[in-house]
């Protein structure tokens, strides 16, 4: 305590820190981009290991043989798709039925806030089917889901037939102690979606939906399948889920067992491990498996059936076949008993995953950096918010001699009022307000004036907005009675700072990558704005530094790492199509990155654009 | 100045009641932070229901308010919202008026001061100016009505607002010198949550000072007029249980209220430092660590009476503040009574040391809150020991206020009989060193 109470040492810390104040934050800005391109270097990460008693000890032994028949479910099931041109229900129900299995359909009806042009839906209507293979072993109080979902075109068949396969096999078998739904969900998400608000009684998204008739026990972890092929190379594993949220490691360590064990080629981001970590080549394919893992959390949406599991504590994966053109192939049957095995070791849970990690980033996937590790560079981001908040607070004490003894003359300064404060703020909340409702709102309007559909309505009338609210400060001034005085800037700099500290703070505590993502860019143009520095230069640098910018280059980050780079005007055409998902992430799931970044991020940035311009 | 005072309430209540009619109230009335087993309405509407049954309020365990408030809504519960509203408004009327009448005291303390010539040359610039002071006590009220956490406390019809009352008519009529009164608020406070009879030291000072009676243990008259307040005191805490023992016809009430305040049966997590703490404990430790921590909220008022005997309304202002962070059951409505009368300290300003530290801290914690919450109950990733983190730093953010606003003070008194430039014996200037 002797640091709050000593006024000779705290003199001497606070001196030190205005003093050093740039170079301190200079060195924290790039010790934190360090800190965090350092955790993909293997030496640095942990190994992943089971936790999970209960999975761990007991070996169990995959029997699953059924492959071929399993295949020629799935032909089937093509065939009938494309009869019906659609969701083969009857089939599938009669299908189950004769596995048997407890067979109960849904049926449900969403519509969309404007039309969805990468899938080109709009008004979706669909019913799922999931059969129940009731548990011989226990009361029914658990259970476990294995998922897939009925894609349209020729895509996803094979999964289907492994489903149906499995299903079969797994009715035969005794040991079973928790309930296993087998569920076929149509129009992915929003299927998916419609059939867990179904399950737990919830309605959080204005879907309509019929009640399921049908109910298992609580759901204790779930997996989603997704083949489209007879043979693969790879299966890759998809953990990103709903406002990046992960599943426990433990079932990342279950998945990576049984292939190991199965000899199945196992990747995570589509990337191989390599073992030659202490090449550079090696630290890069690490590094950009990792951003590829941030920039996939940070967007908040799912990137597969499982991500809407996770938001009802429920652990999910999603297991994604690849093939490609390797020589080295797996069978179905292979897949099959993949599955087998890890919904065995699901089956022998005493209770929840939870031993494990919930926070973690994957540079490969026998290593993980786990929130010890990776919070240190985030706060070295932070902690630059604070030093400068610091470092104003000390000055607009200092013309008062506050300093830290509180002896010195006592001349009171006009000190500026709480309405030239509050405007700005709440000028720059309500255009958020504006970000938030008005694209939604205003499509209609847009579409009878302007040659767009009402996607490009959507996503042009949210730039318009987001560029008026550059005009902002102009606007304000006026508002302002008298003239902004060189302590109100101060004041609003220092609440602004504060703000923007606490919302990354929270941020990063839900979504790491996405808190982390924002401080990379915002936490350079908070610190440095200043009404003194040159105009025009230092806008383009806000601008550049924006929000909305930022999603821009992680459009462009984002397919580097996936070796698809594109050109400009590609990119261009990518950043509208991203925003119009996530205001439909936001309207269809509740995803929370557009709200979040319209409500609070923006306004927050707006204030030190707003500072930079103060008369 | 009734003019400005009445725009603030009008302001309050608007925004009150449009959060009563949106969708939030709802949320607001199940965050923990807001309500506690203690003051949840739900729990209030589940001892009506058993009340109207009939049966005994208090045959389950949910129910442990007083017997006086249930009394109370059996005959406002349609009214509640307004009821609320009015009440935050009484507790806000009467912080105004009992920080006008103290603000004069001290203005005119000062003035004798002054003409005695009693302070050191170089402290004119400690002196309180009418001017400063002139809108402290609607600074007092505005502090208390817009505080997000007594609005929300309001919303959630957290029954906290009744207590803050109560406590804060205790204030009034004790600054205005009537001891019956006061005696029988400090009773209505002390029924209503126990931990009030602390306020008992300062009440009881402040009545002495206002009477010339000096706090001197050998003189007949301190004991005379102390045991005059117990006698008030004690006689209409009796009155007030005896009457709800007729209202109910059962001593039920007692172990249900009392007993839940002191021994802490109900570990569900709030902001304060009981729950993690004995959800961890081994239970054959447990009376022992329930007697330590409830001695913690009363023990505080002794060394602080005999530091603060000059100083009542400091004295309940510390008092207030040591309830609130150490009590079994505390909500962030607790916290917004302490937090009103910051604006009367103002001139400590100068002093504090930790403010801009303390801010952060309490700002931070404040959002971090609902945010862990979130993490620990709904996405099952984090855990109770995130949430109690929080909960520590927010309590060491509240207890280093409070501590910094306690040497400001007395820092000031020191300047005040010392100077203001205080000089080492060899001439050069001297720091105060707090160890």
């Amino acid at each position: 305590m002797g640091l709050l109470s000593d006024p000779n040492r705290r003199k001497a810390l606070t001196s030190l820190l205005t003093r050093l104040n740039t170079p301190i934050c200079v060195v924290c800005y790039l010790a934190g981009i360090a800190w965090f391109m350092g955790l993909a270097f293997e030496p640095f990460t942990l190994r992943t290991y089971m936790s999970e008693n209960a999975m761990g000890s007991t070996m169990v032994e995959e029997r699953f043989s059924s492959g071929e028949r399993a295949l020629s479910t799935a032909r089937e099931f093509a065939a009938q798709k494309k009869k019906v041109g659609g969701m083969p229900v009857d089939w599938l129900v009669k299908t189950m039925q004769a596995r048997g299995l407890e067979v109960f359909t849904q049926s449900f009806s969403r519509n969309l806030p404007f039309p969805d042009e990468s899938k080109e839906r709009f008004m979706v209507r669909g019913t799922n089917v999931y059969g129940i293979l009731r548990a011989p072993r226990a009361p029914r109080t658990e259970a476990l889901v294995l998922s897939a979902p009925c894609s349209p075109g020729n895509s996803n068949n094979q999964a289907v037939g492994l489903l149906l396969g499995l299903a079969q096999y797994f009715r035969s078998q005794i040991y079973w102690a928790k309930d296993i739904i087998f569920l076929v969900n149509d129009h992915d998400l929003i299927g998916m979606q419609a059939w867990l608000e179904g399950y737990h009684h919830t309605n959080i998204t204005g879907m309509e939906y019929t009640p399921l008739q049908g109910r298992a026990g609580s759901i204790q972890a779930a997996l989603s399948l997704e083949l489209s092929s007879d043979v693969i190379t790879s299966l890759d594993l998809v953990l990103e889920g709903l406002n990046g949220q992960l599943p426990n490691l433990d079932l990342v360590n279950l998945f990576h067992a049984f292939c190991q064990k199965l000899g199945i080629l196992c990747t995570i981001q589509g990337k191989l491990q390599r073992s030659d970590w202490d090449t550079v080549e090696g630290y890069t394919h690490a590094a950009q498996t990792m951003m590829l893992m941030v920039l996939k959390q940070a967007s908040g949406r799912p990137w597969g059936e499982h991500g809407l599991f996770l938001r009802y504590h429920i652990e999910a994966a999603s297991i994604h076949g690849i093939n490609s053109f390797r020589q080295y192939k797996t069978d179905t049957t292979t897949i099959g008993r993949l599955l087998e095995g890890m919904v065995r070791k699901l089956n022998n849970l005493l209770e929840r995953l939870h031993q494990s990690y919930f926070f973690y980033l994957m540079p490969s996937l026998t290593r993980f950096v786990s929130i010890g590790y990776y919070m240190p560079a985030f706060g070295l981001l932070t902690a630059i918010l604070l030093l400068r908040a610091l470092d104003l607070w000390v000055q607009l004490g200092s013309p008062t001699a506050v300093m830290e003894d509180g002896v010195g003359d006592a001349e009171v300064q006009s000190s500026p009022g709480v309405l030239s404060l509050l405007t700005p703020v709440v000028i720059s909340h309500l255009t958020g307000v504006a970000l938030y409702t008005l694209p939604v709102l205003s499509q209609e309007l847009a579409v009878q004036h302007f040659p767009v559909s009402e996607t490009e309505a959507v996503v042009l009338t949210a730039i318009a907005i987001y560029t008026a609210g550059l005009a902002l400060p102009h606007n304000t001034q006026r508002l302002i009675s008298g003239e902004g005085t060189e302590q109100g800037w101060k004041v609003l700099k220092l609440v602004a700072l504060l703000y923007l500290a606490v919302l990354l703070g929270c941020t990063a505590l839900i979504n790491f990558s996405l808190g982390f993502i924002l401080a990379v860019t915002l936490v350079p143009a908070a610190a440095c704005v200043t009404p003194h520095v040159p105009k025009a230069l230092s806008a383009v640098a806000m601008v550049l530094l924006s929000p909305g910018c930022t999603v821009l280059y992680c459009i462009f980050l984002f397919q580097e790492l996936q070796e698809a780079p594109v050109t400009l005007s590609e990119g261009w055409m990518l950043f509208l199509s991203v925003i119009s998902q996530g205001v439909l992430d936001h309207a269809l799931y509740g995803s929370l990155v557009y709200p979040l970044l319209s409500l609070l991020v923006y306004p927050c940035w707006l204030l030190f654009w707003n500072i930079l311009f103060w008369k | 100045m009734a003019a400005p005072l009445t725009l603030v309430l009008i302001l309050a209540v608007t925004i009150r009641a449009v959060l009563f009619r949106s969708s939030l109230a709802e949320l607001i009335s199940e965050r923990v932070e807001v309500v506690s087993p203690l003051n949840a309405w739900k729990r209030v509407v589940e001892g009506l229901a058993l009340l109207d049954l009939g049966v005994s309020p208090y045959s389950g365990d949910v129910f442990h308010e007083t017997p006086l408030v249930i009394y109370l809504f059996h005959f406002v519960v349609d009214y509640a919202d307004i009821v609320f509203m009015i009440v935050d408004g009484i507790t806000a009327v009467a912080l105004y008026l009992a920080v006008q009448d103290y603000n004069k005291n001290v203005f005119r303390k000062q003035k004798f001061a002054l003409e005695a010539e009693r302070y050191p040359h170089d402290c004119l610039e400690l002196m309180r100016s009418p001017k400063e002071m002139h809108y402290i006590p609607l600074k007092v009220a505005m502090f208390y009505l817009l505080n997000p956490f007594t609005i929300l406390s309001c919303v959630a019809k957290s029954t906290c607002g009744l207590n803050n009352a109560v406590v804060a008519i205790f204030i009034l009529s004790t600054l205005k010198g009537s001891a019956l009164l006061s005696a029988i608020f400090l009773a209505l406070a002390t029924y209503q949550s126990i931990y009030p009879l602390t306020l008992f030291a300062p009440g009881l000072l402040f009545l002495l000072q206002r009477l010339y009676i000096p706090v001197n243990p050998c003189r007949s008259s301190f004991w005379l007029f102390t045991v005059q307040y117990a006698v008030m005191f004690v006689g209409s805490l009796l009155v007030i249980v005896c009457l709800s023992f007729f209202l109910l016809g059962s001593w039920d009430f007692i172990p249900s209220v009392y007993g839940f305040i002191l021994s802490v049966p109900d570990l569900t997590p709030n902001i304060g430092l009981f729950w993690y703490f004995f959800a961890e404990m081994f239970e054959h430790f447990r009376f022992f660590f329930i007697c330590v921590f409830q001695i913690n909220v009363f023990f505080y008022t002794i060394p602080l009476s005999v530091k603060l005997k000059e100083h009542p309304v400091f004295l309940i202002f510390m008092q207030i503040a040591i309830i609130s962070i150490f009590k079994s059951y505390p909500t962030v409505g607790d916290m917004a009574l302490y937090m009103a009368f910051l604006p009367v300290w103002n001139h400590l300003y100068r002093f504090l040391r930790n403010i801009f530290l303390v801010s952060c801290v309490l700002l931070a914690c404040t959002a971090l809150f609902p945010v862990l919450w979130h993490l620990w109950i709904y996405a099952g990733s984090a855990n109770s020991n995130f949430y109690y983190a929080i909960t520590l730093l927010f309590n060491v953010g509240q207890i280093l206020l409070v501590s910094d606003y306690f040497y400001a003070y007395l820092r000031r008194e020191h300047h005040l009989s010392q100077g203001l430039y205080l000089r080492r014996k060899d001439g050069s200037e001297a720091t105060l060193v707090l160890k």
